[in-house]
């Protein structure tokens, strides 16, 4: 990434993930430290409701994060944040996009904002996010 | 169901170690292959003085360290199986590095009903602090409570 090339409008993020399966949910529970049933345990997800486990928020945000990190050296990030619009289902095949929507300056350096998606395979939007980087 | 009286309430400060067998454990579970989170040459080549951490990992390590992962929950007479989670953010001060020890404070900033009451979202920050007492993060969460609402 070339800083001083960046203007509003690039898209200068963009990453596809590989279906989510019942073992990233089982060891993402181990690696993160959420031991909520609900993403594991099926009886306890239909007890409360659902069809069936579904994916952390967390383990989608890491993924939007991975792909914001591919673009963007962690170094540079200064603020990120998402909101979980969707609940993600087993199987799903994410894309991660993240389009810069503003140039500024604030604490000394030049930065910029990045409107951020992630959606599944039928285009659905799961997480609605932004960050801020350095440039 | 949570109200008001929530708002100001802290928890138990959280201490958890960044240690390098959690995170290759994390990194090989999301599929993570960027060489400045495993190797310690292309950390420094990317200006770190050690191996740094992705960029939610800081959620990871309050819910791993903390000796009741649910203390809040419990607290406030949340039922695991109605809460969600509404909305995530970071942002960074200083780097946070393999072997760092880092401190964790939560507490409640916000509670707010939803839908006529059939949700209530409970807003939680904290300030993320390391061994030699920097300010390295803040985080905040959204937590939505889906409220059994009489039919």
């Amino acid at each position: 990434m070339a800083a001083a090339d960046i203007k509003a409008g690039d898209r200068i993020v963009h990453k596809v993930f590989p279906p989510i399966t019942r073992h990233t949910l089982a060891l993402y529970c181990g690696a993160s430290g959420d031991h909520n049933p609900i993403h594991v345990d099926i009886d306890f997800a239909k007890a409360a409701g659902f069809p069936d486990v579904f994916a952390h928020g967390m383990l989608v945000m890491a993924c939007l994060g991975q792909a914001l990190t591919d673009a963007v050296p962690p170094s540079k990030l200064r603020a990120f944040a998402t909101r979980f619009v969707a609940i993600t289902q087993l199987g799903a095949r994410l894309t991660c996009e993240g389009t810069v929507t503003e140039l500024f300056a604030a604490n000394g350096e030049q930065r910029a904002r990045l409107a951020l998606t992630t959606r599944d395979e039928r285009g659905e939007i799961k997480l609605d996010g932004s960050a801020v980087i350095a440039l | 169901m949570v109200d008001q009286s929530a708002v100001g309430r802290c928890f138990t400060p959280v201490t958890a170690r960044v240690e390098p067998g959690r995170l290759r454990y994390f990194l090989n579970t999301l599929g993570e292959q960027n060489p400045v989170y495993r190797d310690a040459d292309a950390a420094r080549a990317s200006g770190f003085a050690g191996t740094p951490v992705p960029p939610t990992y800081l959620f990871c390590l309050e819910m791993m360290d903390v000796d009741d992962p649910f203390e809040m929950f419990t607290a406030l007479d949340i039922d695991l199986a109605r809460v969600l989670h509404g909305e995530q953010s970071f942002v960074y001060h200083a780097p946070v590095l393999v072997g760092d020890t880092l401190t964790f404070r939560p507490s409640v900033t916000s509670v707010a009903e939803k839908k006529g009451g059939a949700m209530t979202l409970i807003g939680i920050r904290c300030e993320v602090t390391n061994q030699d007492g920097v300010h390295v993060a803040d985080t905040a969460r959204t937590i939505v409570v889906r409220n059994e609402v009489a039919s």
